[in-house]
Order: C-alpha cells, then structure tokens, then sequence
C-alpha cells in the first residue's frame, strides 16, 4: 500500500505544470476570458499533442490507455494553470460518458475524434430545477427527435457534439443540426463559459443508457474536485508569496499570527481535500466498492475547501486582493461555478448520507 | 499510487484478523461503572495479550519484541483493531511516543532495557514536558537537573501530565545547562516514578476524572545513563518525540472516531425528531454525513502521511496538520452528537436515562482539551506558517 504518486505520475504532473505554464500563463489565460468561447485552437491542438484529449481512454480509439488518477493529476494541473476553454466539458466529462455508456461502433464515431483531438464536445445534464441528478432531466426524445431545454452547458458555444441526458437515455447531438438554439449564459467563472441549450424536434442519436452514466458522472465529478484543489495550491501560493513581501508596521504581514493561521488553514484545506481527491481517483480506477461514496466526499469537501481558501486569499491581500488586476478574483470566480457544477457540498452531503446512513451499514473501509 | 494490499500485507490482514476475531473482548466497552484504575487493568491485560501473540509494536524492530514489519502495517493493524471493535492498548504514550524516541536517540542498553516492557505494558509511560510557567513555550521550561558525580539531582515541577497516576516511568526534560540560549541548555532523562522525591498528585479536569497529574521532583536522583541522547540535546529529542505525538498518535484516533460515529448513525435510526427518526431529517443527515466525511479525510491524510514517513523514514511537520484536523473534528462532532440526542445529551453515567452510559456528555467535554493538549491549535498553526509554508517567525 503506497498512498503517494509514482515515479511516472510525478513525471505526468511536472510535465503538465511546464507545459501549462509555457503554453497558458496568466496573460494568455486574461486574454482568453476576455473572447467569446475561451477557447483557443492552437492550445488545444498542442494539447491533443501531449495525448491529453486521449489521456484515459483505450488505445484502441486512439487513447493514451492511463488511469483515473493520472486524469486526476492533470486536471489539479489544468485548475492550477486556470486552464480556460473545454478540456473539462470535452474529456473529462462527454469522453468519459461516451467511453462508459457508448457500444464499440458508437465510441469508434464519438471517442474516438476527442482522443485525435478532433472533436470538441459536452454534456448537457441540469434543466429549469438546475439539479446534476440526471434521473430529474425532462428532455426526451421521441422518434429520434429530441425537445427540451438544457441549462448551465459548459463549452456548448464551441462544442461539435453535445451529448444528452433526456428521460429516454443518453444522446448525441450534432451542434450543427436543426432546431437547436445555443445561447450564453452570464456567469461568474470568466475562463469558463457556459450556455443554455434548447432543442426543437432536434436529430439526436441514442449513444446508451441512464444506467450506465453513473460512473462517468463519478469520473467527471471527481476530475472538477481535482480542478478546484490545483486553483485552492496556486491560490496559497500566491499568498503566503504576498505574506511573505508584502510589510505593515516595518514587517511582513505573514509575521502577524492573524495572517499566519489564515495561511495555515489554507494549507490544511489544500492538503485535506487533496487527500480525498486523490483517493477518489484511485476508488475510481480499481473500481473499489466505496467509490461513489469517496467521489462525493471529495466533492462536498473541495467544493466548500475552494471557497474558503479564496475568502482567505484575498482577506490577506487586503484591499489589493479586491482588486480586478490581481489574479485572485478569477481562480475565486472559478471555485464558485465549480461549487455547484455536479452537486454543491449539500447535494454531496444527502448523497454520502443515502449511502451510508440508508443503506443500513457503513460502507467499507478500503485495505 | 496502490492502496491495495501487497501479498505481505494482506497475509499479515487475515492472519491477524483472524487472530482478532478469537480473541477480542466481547460488549468491552459497554460498562463504564468500574473505577478509572480497574480499566486501566483491563486494557494493561489486554496489551500484554496482544504482545504475546505477536501484536504490539508491529513496525518496532524484531530483536527488542516488534515484530519488525512496515509502516504500513502498523496502519493496517489499527484498521483492523478498528473494525474488530478492539480496545485500545493500555501504554498508549510508551507505545506512540517513548519507544519511537528510544528507537531514535537511544543507546543499544536503553533499547535493551526498556522497548520489551513497553510492550508487553509492564512499564507504562508518561511524559514530563509541560510546567506551570512553560505551555506552549515548552523551551522556557526550568525543572533543573544538577550533576552530582554520576547521577543528576532533579528539582522542580510538571503539570498536565498525562497517566502521571498509572506511570512506571517518565520521559523527562530539564534544564541542564541555565547559561546558555534556552533551546540549548535541555536534556531529556528517563525517570523511575518510584524514586524517592517524585511526588505524583491528581490534577482534577473539567470532567471530573484525574486523568492527568501534577508532578514534583524534590532531589530525585538518576543514574546518567538514563541520559536519551545527548546531554543539552534534549530539544531536538523532546521535538522528535512531539513529531511522533502529531505525527503516528492520530492512527488509533482514527479508529475511536470511526466507532463514536458508527454509534452516533445508530443512534440516528432510532432517536426521533419531528416525528420520525432523526436519520431521516435532512439537517440531521447533512450534519452526520460532513462529519463522516472528516473522520474518512483523517484517514486519507494519515495514509498519505504514513506514506511519506515510509518513504522518507521520518515524520515531517506535516504532522501539525493532523493534530489540528483531529482535535477540531472531534469538537464538531460531539456538538452534533449533542444536538442529535437533544436534553438526553447533557446526562452523565450516574443517571439511569443517560443513553450509553453518560458517555456522550464526557465525550463532549472531553473534547475541550483536544486542541489545547500536544500542543494548542494556535501554536500548530505557528509551525506550519513557519516550518510548512516559510513565513516569518511571529516571536
């Protein structure tokens, strides 16, 4: 039992640091959010480069074969880099419902062009109740036509293919096709650009069943979760950087104890949900019994853990870190969309208990 | 990353689980009218069991009585402790604390003579840090010890000493060099409690149990061999020993918090609130389901922690946050374990309606000193601005 990264999966994460830190800096990132989709086809053809859209998936369709944990790894990057654009909407969310739900022939249409990096996708799940539980989804599908409205679609603007969740089971639409309308939605998170979505008697293609989505879900849920701990580390970074420089009454504020234990409990939030992070991924990967459960304990504690750790960023940085030119705001607009994105802490928290409370015996430690 | 078990390991799992399954205590816990020391006993009787089977100081090295295997199952073993419902052994800080310094700073005859008591609970362990005018600044600390040909003459006092009462022994710092820097001038020194001049007297806690102590030394003599490595080195010795505490003492918590909220979800399904079971009311289910959620990060941190100490060989500050992790969930946790059992709640062992025998009244002021004992909150977050995240010094 070794509960720490292996030789090849610190490489993974050292080299996804340098490349998202030459390819996606904060200029780039600033300049990004200011455009309509945040999306940029350069970085997304270098990142279809270094295999990152193919990252999980088998290799048969073009996939790099690795595991949920180095998914993982590279998603605390991406949320570290504030990576903009639908590397989250494309791979780790529509490729891993495609990959669970999806027959041969079907992933050899949908998958397979993610892993080459030649399609981009989503998934539309939440509709007017803004509930992530897909079994509350009122779209449906009759005769190949579907009819609903989706809210809340990560990407959908650049999307080619949208996958949805409808009461019939999951399909894809082609973004190009008739009878759909894309609309943008003003939300907080700048790098991550979301729309409403509705479909009239709109072609779509049955890729699989509700049954199926669960895991996928899982995947995604956990992937987001990751994302908010790589925003949480570069958020204290950042800050005890600032502590450090930064003098009040002829010393560095982060001498004040105040300041200090601020830091202190930045750190312990960081390390705390990167612990149950990291062992998600892993429950995921070896398909442990206690996955599910593990999957919302690190969502429920990240999504509250991102919040509180940018309250405490920008609280040290003072009237500075209220400002629009420190970086701060935008990694803290991020946490908040990633909040509520697949279950809020409360949501998690219902789920953890009908898991463990109601099913009557208390899931089973690992080892 | 591979949380599985090795085959090692998971031999060393089934092996004593099996073990476990035939010989743990049955409803040991169920009784709490016996007398602090009569339990004691009982656990003392216990650990010696467990040593002789082969169980106690699982990752301690063969030729002093472990058992010499990893870490990782010294992890394994109280995960299984847990889930066997076990009791805790009796030498909780000789096996956590004293026997790791010994392995650490002390010499072949040390070894020799004191891991195999620790063990097998024939010699419990208390410490010897704390004074009245020395907490938090435990280097300002001023119990003297004076050489005097070949043993130093102890004098002053220590206060907060846990199992000060049951101790045969007790891991000391004193102050052995007054003229120089105060981090300089300390020693650590093991201390018969038997020795004439050692006055041991209850120190009543806010619970009404003497679960701690205060001790005075009145010219008590030690042999300088019960030196624990070097002479004015004793606060490099005394913070390793205190790594050890915030670092590996957490892994037994882990488990008692485990039961408590195993209990308290039990006791959900049949309380009632607003007409129905309380598991079924939804701030009831949020608050348990946040709370089982810590007790399963604490874990996850531990492991990650082990993890590090196995590849490494030591425990690095990293410790602190678990202490404060700990010490503050279970603060959360028995103001929810309050609120779920409603007036019935603040009921203590002597009343008959009192639900488990008073133990949820105990167990919340018993959680007041969980972030006040082995160091306050406060000064765990000092070292981790400073020694972690590389902020100034704030005194």
């Amino acid at each position: 039992m070794q509960f720490g990264l292996s030789e090849s999966q610190q490489m993974l994460r050292d080299n996804a640091r340098k490349f998202f830190a030459g390819e996606c800096p904060m200029a780039e990132v600033r300049r990004l959010m200011e455009t309509d989709t945040a999306h940029d086809e350069a970085l997304w053809k270098k990142m279809t480069e270094q295999g990152f859209t193919g990252i999980i998936f088998p290799e048969e369709y073009g996939g790099v074969g690795l595991g949920i944990v180095d998914l993982i790894l590279l998603m605390e990057e991406a949320g570290r880099a504030l990576l903009p654009g639908l590397f989250f909407s494309t791979v780790t969310l529509a490729g891993a419902v495609i990959d669970a739900v999806a027959s041969p022939a079907l992933k050899n249409k949908y998958l397979a062009p993610i892993c080459r990096g030649e399609a981009r996708a989503t998934v539309a799940i939440p509709e007017a109740s803004g509930s992530w539980n897909p079994s509350e989804a009122q779209s449906s599908v009759t005769n190949g036509r579907l009819s609903g409205e989706k809210l809340f679609v990560a990407d959908a603007g650049v999307a080619d293919t949208i996958v949805v969740v409808a009461r019939e089971g999951v399909f894809a639409v082609d973004s190009s096709a008739p009878g759909i309308s894309v609309r943008s939605m003003q939300g907080m998170d700048l790098t991550r650009k979301l729309y409403s979505v509705s479909f009239t008697g709109t072609p779509a293609e049955k890729i699989g069943e509700l049954t199926k989505l669960a895991r996928a879900l899982d995947i995604a849920t956990a992937g987001l979760a990751a994302e908010l701990v790589g925003g949480m580390q570069r958020t204290l970074e950042i800050t005890v950087e600032y502590a450090k420089t930064r003098k009040q009454f002829g010393k560095p504020i982060g001498s004040f104890q105040a300041v200090q234990h601020q830091c202190a409990d930045m750190y312990l939030e960081t390390e705390s949900a990167r612990s149950a992070v990291y062992y998600a991924a892993w429950a995921l990967e070896v398909n442990a019994p206690d996955a599910p459960v593990a999957v919302s304990i690190a969502k429920m504690y990240a999504s509250d853990a991102g919040r509180t750790v940018g309250n405490r960023g920008i609280q040290v940085h003072g009237g500075m870190g209220f400002t629009w030119e420190n970086d701060l705001h935008l990694y803290y607009r991020r946490a908040k969309a990633s909040e509520t994105a697949f279950g809020d802490a409360t949501y998690h928290r219902e789920r953890i208990a009908r898991l463990v409370i109601d099913a009557g015996a208390v899931a089973a430690q690992s080892a | 990353m591979d949380l599985n078990l090795t085959t090692d390991e998971l031999q060393f799992r089934d092996e004593l689980r099996a073990w476990l399954a035939s010989n743990v205590p049955e409803e040991w816990d169920e009784v709490r009218e016996e007398s602090l020391e009569e339990r004691f006993d009982f656990l003392k009787s216990w650990q010696r069991k467990l040593y002789e089977a082969g169980w106690a100081g699982i990752s301690w090295p063969k030729e002093y009585g472990g058992r010499g295997a990893s870490l990782m199952e010294q992890v394994i073993f109280w995960q299984e402790m847990a889930q066997a419902g076990a009791p805790p052994m009796a030498n909780v800080l000789g096996l956590g604390i004293i026997g790791p310094t010994i392995i650490a700073f002390g010499t072949e005859a040390q070894k020799k003579r004191f891991l195999k008591k620790i063990l097998s609970a024939e010699e419990i362990w208390c410490q010897g840090f704390s004074e009245p005018n020395a907490g938090s600044d435990l280097a300002s600390l001023q119990t003297e010890a004076r050489l005097d040909g070949t043993h130093y003459i102890v004098n002053g006092q220590k206060v907060w000493t846990s199992y000060g009462w049951a101790a045969d022994w007790c891991e000391l710092v004193v102050r052995t060099d007054p003229n120089v820097p105060k981090h300089k001038g300390l020693t650590v020194l093991m201390v018969e409690m038997k020795t004439p001049g050692v006055d041991v007297r209850p120190l009543r806690q806010m619970t009404g149990e003497t679960e701690f102590n205060e001790v005075f030394f009145r010219d008590v003599r030690v042999p300088v061999e019960n030196v624990v490595g070097k002479v004015n080195d004793g606060w490099d010795v005394a913070i390793g020993t205190l790594m050890h505490e915030r670092g590996t003492f957490g892994a037994g918590l882990q488990i008692i918090y485990k039961r408590n909220m195993d209990r308290l979800i039990e006791l959900a399904r049949t309380l009632r609130r607003n007409g129905q079971p309380a598991a079924q009311d939804p701030l009831v289910r949020q608050k348990l389901a946040q709370c089982y959620a810590e007790i399963e990060i604490m874990r996850l941190n531990q492991m990650r922690a082990f993890s590090r100490i196995s590849a490494t060989g030591v425990p690095g500050p990293e410790g602190s946050i678990m202490k404060i992790f700990w010490s503050e969930l279970n603060q959360r946790f028995q103001q929810i374990a309050q609120e779920l059992l409603g007036p019935f709640g603040q009921l203590t062992s002597a009343d008959s309606y009192a639900i488990d025998n008073g133990a949820w009244s105990y167990g919340y002021l018993r959680s007041r000193g969980n972030t006040i004992e082995a160091g306050t909150s406060e000064i765990q977050r000092n070292i981790i601005g400073h020694f972690v995240l590389g902020l100034p010094r704030s005194y």
